[in-house]
């Protein structure tokens, strides 16, 4: 079985994500940049699916040179080689042109299964998987917070506000995986050592047959008109307990508004 | 030194700075209270490949630094002695049998110690044999295709935890050339762990005494197949050891002075925090003078011994040094802190009593300058 698992840089999750005012995108440079914290559970679930089933499994990461130290960190939990996609045509690109260049890069590579995370903790729209899908035609199990292998088949359960249902398709498919869905592991030492030998193959748009015009600030299907920095934290409520109980009933109303109960 | 670590070895330390702060940090208080060491913790150690870090691949190791392997435990031991320590004692235990094992007894024993599968203890103190080894009284008599072990070990670091224990014991009546070493498992029959010893702290790391009685060990158990080896033994795995207890007091002073700091930045007496106050100030800034000393020195003796040079001088100069070091940085840490440093609100006070063990552990600073002065006294000038 081969699996791929694309994963992304994104800024320090920690830290603020300057706009940088010109090309309205997020100002790499003044950030530090990280693996996409939900990329460890994706990777965690193809580092298990190569311990159950032997699966092959490739990192595959759209993004410029700079970000090669994220490809090795995610070689380093012990997957075994990674395609990137470089090329200055993709800056600026939105969730429907990230989509396109990645089902373009499948379409260039041998693959049953591919494993997403849900959303990214920079964009968070929780769009490519599915766009990927779609593009390519194949079935969609997204928001999976269990993933099973049987066969030919995938099956997962799917999270939603009021539990999961269960779902499989048919592979090859896309999953998308939720962070409930495993307890990532850290790499290991070797694993780190070793990640930096891997195969790495660096592939440009026309390597794998992108129309340029397709993707990148110029063919974003979404435009940003304008954006504002986060507000500052409002000052919290304090509820003063003056034995009455009046108190509790402030605090279950609070709570009951914010529906939180 | 630290700052300008080849690039793996910056990796290897923000893994485990990583893992300290997230996996290690959180659950220091409960395996404490609990009197219980963290095995859970030492098996992730083990699956993070820095259980091994200093052996050869043939066994499984990374062929690693010292230096490295220092940075490692006091980042360890800068989160949770007791684990820091537990390494530092496993890779003691480790070194003794990869050092003078036969092949077939390297391929045998240490595999599953480089890889964290095994807790590997040292078993050389006895109730009467403490700073005076050789002086030791535990027996092992040959009898036929065993030996048989009687007698007590005492002071044991995970005794009654530890999968392999490596136990010097007499084999003939010479001083040192009359002690043997041996790879004892923890399912040895004839071999029982006494309660673990009520201490100061360090609580989440057992010490214990090891009872043998007419115990048989596999005669292929001798370590190195000779007899009269043990004192060898010992000797060149104190040094090691040595070093690794100074990494924990490194790491134990960087603790005191992380927890010191903070504090001082936050609590505000007369309108301003009070590390703008100098009394507070220049408390904090020895602390930090002597961790950064104590680190350089660590580090130093580490290299030395990479390089090959004999460290048995500069190993026990970074024990003395960096325990007393400790010592006295937790202490101010307590003082900084104040009334808050003697509740157990505040790690301050645990880190106190942690740093006494430390004076005392893997020979008594008092032993160290013994070291250091008869060394003075025949060797080099430095």
């Amino acid at each position: 079985m081969k699996v791929i698992v694309p994963v992304k840089r994104v800024p320090d999750t920690a830290g603020d994500k300057p706009i940088d005012p010109n090309d309205r995108t997020v100002d790499r440079d003044s950030v530090e940049s990280v693996l996409c914290p939900v990329n460890e559970f994706s990777i965690e679930e193809g580092v298990r699916l190569k311990e159950k089933h032997g699966a092959e499994v490739t990192v595959l990461l759209v993004g410029p040179d700079s970000a090669q130290p994220i490809v090795r960190k995610a070689l380093s939990y012990g997957l075994d080689a990674a395609v990137q996609v470089s090329d200055e045509g993709i800056a600026g690109s939105d969730a429907l042109g990230t989509a396109r260049v990645i089902a373009k890069a499948l379409e260039s590579m041998e693959w049953d299964l591919v494993v997403f995370g849900n959303q990214s903790a920079d964009a968070r729209t929780c769009l490519v998987p599915a766009a990927v899908a779609e593009l390519l035609g194949v079935p969609s199990l997204t928001f999976a917070r269990y993933l099973e292998v049987d066969g030919d088949k995938a099956i997962a359960h799917r999270e939603h506000e009021e539990g999961w249902d269960v779902v499989e398709a048919p592979l090859p498919a896309v999953v998308s995986v939720v962070e409930a869905i495993n307890d990532p592991r850290y790499p290991s030492f070797k694993g780190i050592m070793a990640a930096k030998s891997k195969p790495l193959t660096v592939k440009s748009l026309a390597d794998i047959g992108v129309d340029p015009a397709s993707v990148g600030a110029g063919g974003a299907a979404a435009t940003m008109y304008a954006f504002e920095p986060r507000p500052p934290k409002a000052a919290g409520t304090v509820v003063e307990d003056d034995g009455s109980g009046a108190a509790a009933e402030q605090l279950a109303d609070w709570m009951t508004e914010k529906k939180f109960v | 030194m630290i700052h300008t670590l080849p690039e793996e070895q910056r990796h290897l330390l923000e893994l485990v700075e990583g893992f300290a702060r997230t996996e290690v940090a959180p659950v220091v208080e409960s395996y404490e209270q609990a009197h219980e060491f963290p095995r859970p913790l030492f098996d992730q150690l083990g699956a993070m490949d820095l259980t091994g870090l200093p052996f050869a691949e043939a066994v499984g190791g990374s062929e690693l630094p010292y230096t490295a392997v220092s940075l490692v435990i006091e980042e360890i031991s800068r989160a949770f002695l007791a684990l820091g320590l537990g390494l530092s004692v496993h890779l003691l235990a480790t070194f003794g049998i990869d050092r003078f094992a036969t092949p077939e007894q390297r391929e045998r024993f240490v595999p599953d110690l480089v890889a964290g599968r095994m807790l590997g203890a040292y078993a050389l103190s006895e109730p009467g044999s403490g700073s005076d080894a050789a002086a030791m009284v535990a027996r092992a008599r040959r009898d036929g295709e065993v030996y048989r072990l009687d007698g007590i070990k005492a002071w044991v670091t995970h005794g009654g935890v530890a999968d392999r224990y490596l136990v010097m014991a007499r084999t003939g009546p010479h001083r040192t050339g009359g002690i043997s070493a041996f790879v004892v498992d923890a399912d040895q029959p004839g071999m029982s762990v006494a309660p673990p010893e009520s201490k100061i702290g360090m609580w989440a790391s057992p010490t214990a005494q090891l009872v043998f009685e007419d115990a048989p060990v596999p005669a292929d158990r001798l370590l190195g197949g000779e007899e009269g080896q043990g004192f060898r033994v010992a000797m060149a795995s104190l040094d090691g050891g040595r070093l690794g207890i100074a990494a924990c007091a490194v790491g134990l002073s960087q603790a005191a002075l992380d927890v010191a700091r903070l504090y001082a930045g936050e609590r505000e007496q007369f309108g301003r925090p009070i590390v703008e106050h100098q009394g507070v100030g220049f408390l904090l800034a020895d602390m930090a003078t002597r961790t950064e000393a104590a680190r350089t020195l660590v580090l130093s003796a580490a290299d030395r011994r990479d390089h090959g040079f004999d460290v048995t001088r500069v190993a026990a100069m970074a024990k003395l040094f960096a325990t007393d070091a400790a010592m006295a940085t937790t202490t101010e840490a307590v003082q900084v802190l104040g009334g808050a440093g003697v509740t157990r609100d505040y790690p301050a006070e645990r880190y106190l009593r942690e740093a006494k063990i430390l004076q005392i552990v893997e020979g008594t600073n008092q032993i160290q300058r013994l070291v250091i002065a008869r060394s003075l006294a025949t060797g080099s000038a430095r």
